[in-house]
């Protein structure tokens, strides 16, 4: 480091509603950028004071632990459920849930729908690696064809034996209570700026008193992947993009 | 009121704001009363459209602090196990009624369908009156102890009309919820959790389950309800719960009047279960007969109370109509009469 | 255009060694240590000079090593 720090100004640090830093995710897990950027957006929006985030189970739930916001752990599938309760009864603060594709696609898919379908007035967060990462990396409902699971690990999914990966976000734009349906990554700057935009728009929609909105985050799993963190990126682009293309699948008309 | 109405009615007296239910007979009837009732309060009905999905928005208004009930069946609350479990874990306060279906529903409810290390309070009414009085005693235990409270009604109980009176309850030693999920102004933020810890930074599951099990006999020390009645010179005393033991106490009343010393002693707290008292009747009598239209399950825990003192026989059995929900031949003073008078000769198998 | 001021600090005790920082800095001035690790056995980024104040490295890295300084109001 050649430069005295202090003729410079500090234009990015770890957000300020991070307890700690020390989250035992793997080496270039998506998952805490997904996580940073929410807690960005939380900052940026005023709404620390009246934010509830409901946790789903997996690797994730590493950050309630670490996060200045109000938590309320549900338990596997069940968080949109948990949000409706704390919604409904406390409708003027800011609830979103944090889920992975094994808890809301496997475990909570029936949730979900249902909550779309009565237009919930909170958001859903879905951080999607194809695998349920906590236990060890197995196929879940969103795991590609030809990829490698655990449980799939002689011939990588093929539809034949277990199925087709379910697209959910596409599925949930289909019912007409959910107003914002959008898709993002991590594992690029430019999908992270993206990304960012469509979790400010589905947060705005909330605080506009308005119905469900659901923002899914393609996250990098290096390591039930089985490739090396820096490939991480590479891989998700190459292997996720094709089944799950980043856009805004459903927004208010202007 | 009708009692399914009554339930409900005694619920919202109580502060409850918030209901998730699942049409389910013999439970339905709540749900109905309380989605016309509960927006008129100001609370929240929601109609889930799983048991799964009911008891977790029961979950999510308890987290935030909103006194919350859900009613269900047997078949409905086996669905909820997981959540029932961890909602204990979560200290989270809720009522859970179970309009059964006959009494085999003792056992899930006392011994805990879930996993793990955790009771709930169980309360068991035999009147409409009674509860109304349990449903506002649920709320309060449920703040109290920050655990969910089970009181199980039936469909006798449900559909019996009965004149009531609602009685508030002195809940002024209920400390606030600091606790509660509600957006963190003006104070630390915290986490409503069933996996350790409700503080940030230390979530320390190991001590978390440790104090969760350390309530139980903290509850069990002081929540143990029962009513007795003609045990002073009782030779035979009968153990019952809920609406049969309405028709039991009945029984027993002619028992004495055939001149037969009869007593009985009814449970009104299953979990914790009135062993002392079960204990103390067994030490005067010379037999004990147990009525529930199930199998035999709570005869287990009239057998620990009495460790072998006296003979325990099951007199009752399961009994249901053709409906299947309960309501059977056996439940008629004359039969219970008659399988007391054979305990009382000395002609039951114990 | 005179290039502005700018650096980074890198908390290398947090780093787990992912690299995703390496590739993604535009002018290349990080570079992984060969034999140097933390005290959780990664290795770590050390910074060259010649960093713009981007903050990309900052972007991609999930463990919030990274704090980007830059001189908008320095003198040169």
């Amino acid at each position: 480091m050649s430069t005295s720090e202090q003729q410079l100004e500090k234009v990015s640090a770890k957000p300020e509603l991070l307890l700690s830093t020390q989250h035992s995710l793997c080496p270039g897990c998506g998952e805490p950028l997904a996580m940073r950027t929410i807690l960005e957006l939380v900052s940026e929006l005023g709404l620390r004071d009246r934010t509830i985030c409901v946790g789903g189970i997996g690797c994730y739930t590493a950050f309630p632990s670490i996060i200045d916001i109000d938590v309320i752990q549900a338990l596997h599938g069940r968080a949109p459920s948990v949000a409706t309760g704390a919604k409904r009864v406390l409708p003027d603060r800011f609830v979103f849930t944090l889920q992975g594709d094994g808890d809301l696609v496997n475990e909570g898919l029936q949730e979900v729908i249902h909550c779309a379908a009565r237009g919930e007035r909170f958001t859903v967060v879905l951080l999607n690696n194809g695998v349920f990462g906590e236990t060890g990396g197995h196929m879940t409902a969103t795991s590609v064809l030809g990829q490698r699971t655990k449980t799939t690990m002689e011939t990588g999914r093929v539809a034949e034996k277990h199925g087709y990966p379910i697209k959910i976000a596409d599925l949930i734009a289909q019912i007409d209570g959910a107003e914002y349906v959008a898709r993002g990554a991590m594992h690029t700057a430019a999908a992270i700026k993206f990304t960012r935009n469509c979790l400010r728009d589905a947060f705005q929609l909330q605080l506009d008193g308005r119905g469900f909105s659901f923002v899914e985050i393609l996250t990098m799993c290096p390591t039930d992947w089985y490739v090396d963190p820096a490939e991480g990126p590479k891989w998700l682009d190459e292997n996720f993009l094709g089944t799950y293309p980043l856009k805004v699948l459903k927004a208010p008309a202007a | 009121m009708e009692g399914s109405h009554a339930v409900a009615e005694a619920a919202i007296q109580a502060g409850c704001r918030f209901y998730a239910g699942y049409p389910i007979t013999p439970s339905t009837e709540i749900l109905e009363y309380m989605s016309h009732r509960l927006p008129q309060v100001g609370g929240v009905c929601m109609n889930a459209e799983s048991e799964i999905e009911a008891i977790n928005m029961v979950w999510g208004a308890a987290g935030c602090g909103v006194r919350a009930m859900i009613a269900s069946t047997g078949q409905g609350i086996s669905l909820m196990q997981e959540s029932l479990a961890e909602m204990a874990n979560a200290e989270l306060p809720a009522v859970i009624v179970n309009m059964m279906r006959g009494q085999g529903d003792y056992y899930q409810a006392t011994r805990g369908g879930g996993h793990g290390d955790y009771r709930h309070i169980v309360l068991s009414p035999h009147t409409v009156q009674e509860a109304v009085d349990l449903i506002a005693l649920a709320f309060y235990l449920a703040d109290k102890w920050r655990n969910p409270v089970d009181v199980l009604g039936d469909f006798i109980l449900g559909h019996t009309s009965e004149a009531i009176a609602f009685h508030a309850l002195d809940e002024s030693d209920l400390p606030p919820k600091t606790w509660a999920a509600t957006g963190a102004r003006g104070r630390k933020s915290l986490n409503v959790t069933p996996l350790g810890s409700p503080e940030k930074l230390n979530l320390d599951p190991g001590s978390h389950y440790g104090h969760i099990a350390d309530k139980l006999p903290k509850i069990a020390a002081v929540e143990k309800r029962c009513e007795t009645g003609f045990l002073d010179d009782a030779e035979v005393a009968v153990v019952a719960f809920g609406s049969p033991a309405r028709f039991v106490k009945y029984a027993v009343h002619l028992c004495r009047q055939q001149g037969m010393k009869v007593g009985f002693v009814r449970p009104i707290s299953l979990w914790p279960f009135p062993s002392e008292t079960v204990a103390e009747a067994a030490g005067r009598v010379r037999a004990l007969a147990v009525w529930e239209q199930n199998a035999g399950q709570m005869i287990d825990d009239v057998r620990l109370a009495v460790l072998g003192k006296v003979p325990v026989s099951a007199i009752g059995g399961i009994s249901h109509d053709g409906s299947g929900f309960g309501v059977g031949p056996a439940l008629d003073p004359e039969t219970i009469v008659g399988r007391i008078t054979d305990v009382y000769k000395g002609r039951a198998a114990a | 255009m005179p290039r502005q001021p700018a650096t980074v600090t890198i908390d290398v005790e947090t780093c787990k060694g992912c690299a995703l920082c390496i590739d993604v800095c535009p002018p290349r001035v990080l570079e992984m240590t060969t034999r140097e690790v933390n005290h959780m056995g990664y290795r770590y980024p050390i910074l060259h000079d010649g960093c713009t104040g981007c903050e990309l490295c900052f972007k991609v890295c999930p463990d919030f090593c990274f704090e980007v300084y830059r001189g908008e109001k320095a003198a040169s």
